[in-house]
């Protein structure tokens, strides 16, 4: 507007930074200042723009998605918005055996159970209360923590332990989750603290250990529902002979749910492995070096010290498997189709199985289900469990 | 030397190829189908047309439409691209593809059952003036079940049929007649015969064989066996009554005692079948009992020409065909409970039993997508034509691995093209008698082709039997559960809309 040339090139930018102000126009100095203090933004901005467009709107659109019904239409499809429909019906109507489950009658040992594990679960948070500064968002934090974790190990004991109870899809997703990721855990520990030793042909053991994470999912879904095949699989004989041929594992809804969680378990373990065995490979020797010569004995040393030592790299390994378990698909899909019944389902297959009917409303209402719990046990995990253990050290 | 690439440089080469991908991707949109006209060199009808068929991953129904692309390229010029994906994504595919005018399928080879979502928001072709216009399909032979049904809709054509849908048991011939047992004519004889068979070694490799082999997977195509077993209790007086809903309430036909009857057989042909048969495709029951694992099965076609084929079959000429057994009570609609038959209850009743054939699955089809360009319409058309006259048609219907099954009169007249096959006479006049009893029933069961079809069936009745199978529901609760399913579907799309539509499949006006 006011005829100013351009000022935005490379060279002039530079110049204006070292150049004293009086040397040029006041308002020019203060584009060219401002232009480079937009310099980051500028900079910053395709970045933003890409993840606004595959990122957030897709976010937004399917909380749009998971309000409406779709439906279509002549030259295309339209989108009615339904309100919180899909929702009841996840909840509340048609849905909610497959996703919530059916509740059993839990008799003394499902409440001996749930008040067992509700009471080391307080004593937990209660134990973290205590470690920090009392203040009313603490407070609150822990609160809904607790109320939230007393709900899921309520729906879990009335599913799972119950008389008659079935989990759904939300609680097979738990049992995934948890209970796979805690063995992922273990023997990735076990496997990296045989490998740390000076034990002959570890290296060869290392490489071997990591393969299977190598090979796509699919693939070894596949050779899981192929191994698990009593009747024509590669262990057929060995069942036979064991008097099993008839007996097939898959069609059991433990048997399927343990032989995804095996499958999963060989999968993911080698990514347990590596990281652990880095963190058990770079810890100080010294200390180690110093409780042997204190006559600590192998389990001393492993608890007091390596332990210790290797728990923030632990926390934050389990952490990125906890959200990545969530997802998990392609084993249930492919070892057992979700079945037998819905019994191995997990919250993506549900979500997907509705997809391809295109009943995008409700699987999008599955999906956000599905995000709200795994964002709340992250941030849960974070400030609960990870915060401590990285800064114990 | 090295050289440091400079932010500039990178900035730079990264915005051209960005604008190069973006012009790329662009172009591709606006001409998603015909590549740059090549001069037509030979002076064939379609040459350089390129041509994209989707229909499920075979090997059967591929396996044809592959086997005669590159014979269609030499006669007409057109490149067939066969597309496949699995059963359970191809309705979804398909209707993916159409909504969001992407359009790169232009030829669909499907469950003509699905025709209400294509047909009416206006996705597919209407064919009636082409075929009207093409001698050489010999339309009048294609039976008369198969062109009315499976392939109009509204009064016009929209599918060419390539398949011909029925499902009936088969039995091993050999097994009954040295035990003197006769062909099961009731479902409570199918499960007796499985009995009898169960854990009996079947095929002499010393390895105790199952009395009945059915596929029972879930998200695969189970749920049609398990309406094979309920269509006889559920639909007595012809084919006009239907066996899904109430044709005049449009209330599920799935919570009395004839559907609680037909889920318990259901269930109980598992205590005579393979441990594992909940998972179990169609190829794995089909592999079982060509490979003579299996007394008894329940499926279409297939069965009858798998049998002949010398690389897999143990069992040839040992297979006989029968229409589906039937039952002895039928559902009475007033009252929800099962009455005997008699005259009035099941008129077309045969010996006192009431057989309901079921059309299962209509067929596979293959459609035009509206939206493609001319000229690949017109490959598209010449191309189903094809693979539908006799020339073609009536060879691949007597290959097990094409998954077609007979659908033309003249395949079902023609007994030398099945003897030339490698089926004895006798085998193949018992063959295809059991089709033609079927197509011949007057109490035939029209499969369910109104909107949403694929939910009632793909969705909630596949989940629900298969929860039923793995024991997470009881008979009384999976049929709750199915008919609450069911009405929540009903209620949503419309129920004035979709008994319109229920009646109108059923030609009731």
């Amino acid at each position: 507007m006011r005829g100013l040339p351009p000022v935005t090139t490379p060279q002039r930018r530079g110049d204006a930074v070292a150049a004293p102000a009086r040397r040029i126009p006041w308002s020019r100095a203060a584009l060219v200042s401002w232009a480079d203090r937009q310099a980051g933004a500028v900079l910053v901005l395709p970045a933003i723009l890409v993840i606004l467009v595959l990122s957030i709107f897709p976010l937004l659109f399917s909380l749009y998605l998971s309000l409406s019904r779709f439906q279509p239409v002549s030259g295309g499809f339209r989108i009615h918005f339904v309100g919180l429909l899909n929702y009841r019906k996840l909840f509340l109507g048609s849905e909610r055996e497959h996703f919530l489950g059916r509740l059993g009658e839990s008799g003394l040992i499902g409440w001996l159970a749930f008040v067992v594990l509700a009471a080391i679960g307080l004593v937990l948070l209660w134990r973290s209360l205590r470690t920090g500064p009392l203040n009313i968002f603490r407070l609150a934090g822990h609160s809904v923590v607790a109320l939230a974790s007393l709900l899921a190990l309520w729906l879990a004991v009335r599913t799972i332990v119950a008389s008659g109870g079935r989990p759904g899809t939300l609680v097979v997703t738990w049992v995934y989750v948890f209970g796979g990721v805690a063995l992922q855990f273990l023997v990735g520990l076990l496997l990296a603290s045989l490998c740390a030793q000076q034990l002959p042909g570890r290296r060869f053991f290392r490489v071997v250990f990591l393969l299977p994470m190598m090979i796509t999912p699919v693939g070894v879904a596949y050779t899981f529902r192929m191994l698990t095949d009593t009747g024509k699989g590669p262990f057929a004989p060995i069942a036979h002979w064991l008097g099993y041929a008839n007996v097939s594992w898959v069609n059991d809804p433990w048997g399927a749910r343990v032989a995804v969680m095996i499958g999963d378990l060989w999968q993911w373990t080698p990514f347990m492995f590596i990281v652990l065995l880095a963190a058990l490979e770079s810890q100080s020797p010294e200390p180690i070096e110093a409780a042997i010569v204190d006559g600590a004995n192998r389990w001393q040393i492993f608890w007091h010290i390596t332990v210790p030592q290797i728990a923030p790299v632990a926390s934050t390994v389990i952490l990125i498997r906890l959200i990545e378990a969530f997802k998990i698909f392609d084993m249930p899909n492919v070892l057992t189709g979700g079945g037998p019944g819905t019994a191995t389902e997990s919250l993506t297959l549900h979500a997907y199985v509705l997809w391809r009917s295109l009943d995008y409303g409700t699987s999008a209402a599955v999906a956000y289900s599905l995000l709200f719990v795994v964002t709340f046990v992250g941030i849960a995990y974070v400030r609960l469990v990870h915060r401590r253990l990285t800064e114990a050290l | 030397m090295t050289r440091v690439l400079s932010r500039r440089h990178f900035l730079g080469t990264v915005v051209a190829a960005g604008s190069a991908l973006l012009a790329a991707c662009r172009r591709e949109q606006a001409t998603p189908t015909v590549p740059a006209a090549r001069t037509p060199a030979a002076g064939l009808q379609f040459e350089g047309v390129e041509v994209n068929v989707i229909t499920f991953t075979g090997p059967q129904i591929a396996e044809p439409l592959q086997r005669r692309a590159p014979d269609f390229q030499k006669l007409t010029g057109a490149k067939i691209n066969v597309i496949t994906v699995p059963f359970a994504d191809l309705y979804q595919k398909i209707l993916t593809d159409f909504t969001t005018g992407t359009n790169s399928y232009h030829v669909i080879v499907f469950a003509p059952q699905w025709m209400a979502d294509y047909v009416e928001p206006g996705y597919l072709e209407d064919l009636t003036p082409r075929i009207e216009a093409d001698p050489a399909l010999q339309w009048d032979d294609i039976a008369p079940f198969f062109r009315n049904f499976s392939a109009t809709y509204g009064g016009k054509i929209y599918t060419i049929p390539l398949d011909g849908d029925f499902q009936m048991v088969y039995y091993r011939t050999d097994l009954l007649e040295a035990e003197g047992l006769k062909p099961p004519e009731t479902w409570e004889d199918y499960l007796a015969i499985a009995q009898h068979f169960h854990g009996k070694d079947l095929n002499g490799d010393g390895v105790p064989d199952f009395g009945s082999g059915i596929a029972k997977r879930r998200g695969a195509q189970s749920y049609w066996m398990f309406w094979s077993i309920a269509a006889s209790f559920l639909q007595s007086q012809g084919t006009q009554q239907g066996a899904f809903f109430d044709v005049d309430t449009l209330e599920p036909l799935t919570n009395n005692e004839a559907f609680a009857r037909a889920l318990e057989i259901y269930k109980e042909t598992g205590k005579y079948g393979p441990p594992d048969e909940l998972n179990w495709d169609v190829g794995d029951s089909r592999a079982a009992f060509v490979t003579g694992r299996c007394a008894l099965t329940l499926d279409w076609g297939d069965i009858g020409t798998l049998a002949i084929d010398p690389e897999q079959s143990k069992v040839k000429d040992k297979v006989g065909a029968i229409i589906l057994p039937g039952t002895k009570e039928v559902l009475d609609r007033k009252t929800g409970k099962l009455v005997t038959c008699d005259a009035n209850t099941c008129p077309h009743a045969i010996n006192g039993v009431n057989h309901a054939p079921y059309a299962a699955f209509g067929g596979w089809s293959g459609a035009i997508n509206k939206n493609a360009p001319a000229k690949v319409k017109d490959a598209g058309y010449a191309f189903l034509s094809y693979m539908s006259q006799p020339a073609q048609a009536n060879v691949d219907v007597t290959i097990g691995k094409t998954g077609f099954n007979p659908y033309r009169i003249s395949q079902f007249e023609n007994i030398d093209l099945w003897v030339k096959a490698g089926m004895s006479e006798a085998a193949a006049r018992n063959y295809l008698g059991a089709i033609k009893e079927s197509l011949n029933s007057p109490n035939m069961v029209l499969d369910l082709r109104i909107p949403g079809a694929q939910r009632y069936q793909g969705v909630v009745l596949d989940t629900v039997l298969s929860r039923y199978l793995a024991g997470e529901l009881t008979t009384k609760q999976a049929m709750e559960e199915l008919t609450r399913g069911w009405n929540e579907i009903t209620n949503e799309l419309g129920r004035d809309q979709q008994k319109q539509a229920y009646r109108s499949s059923l030609s009731i006006r």
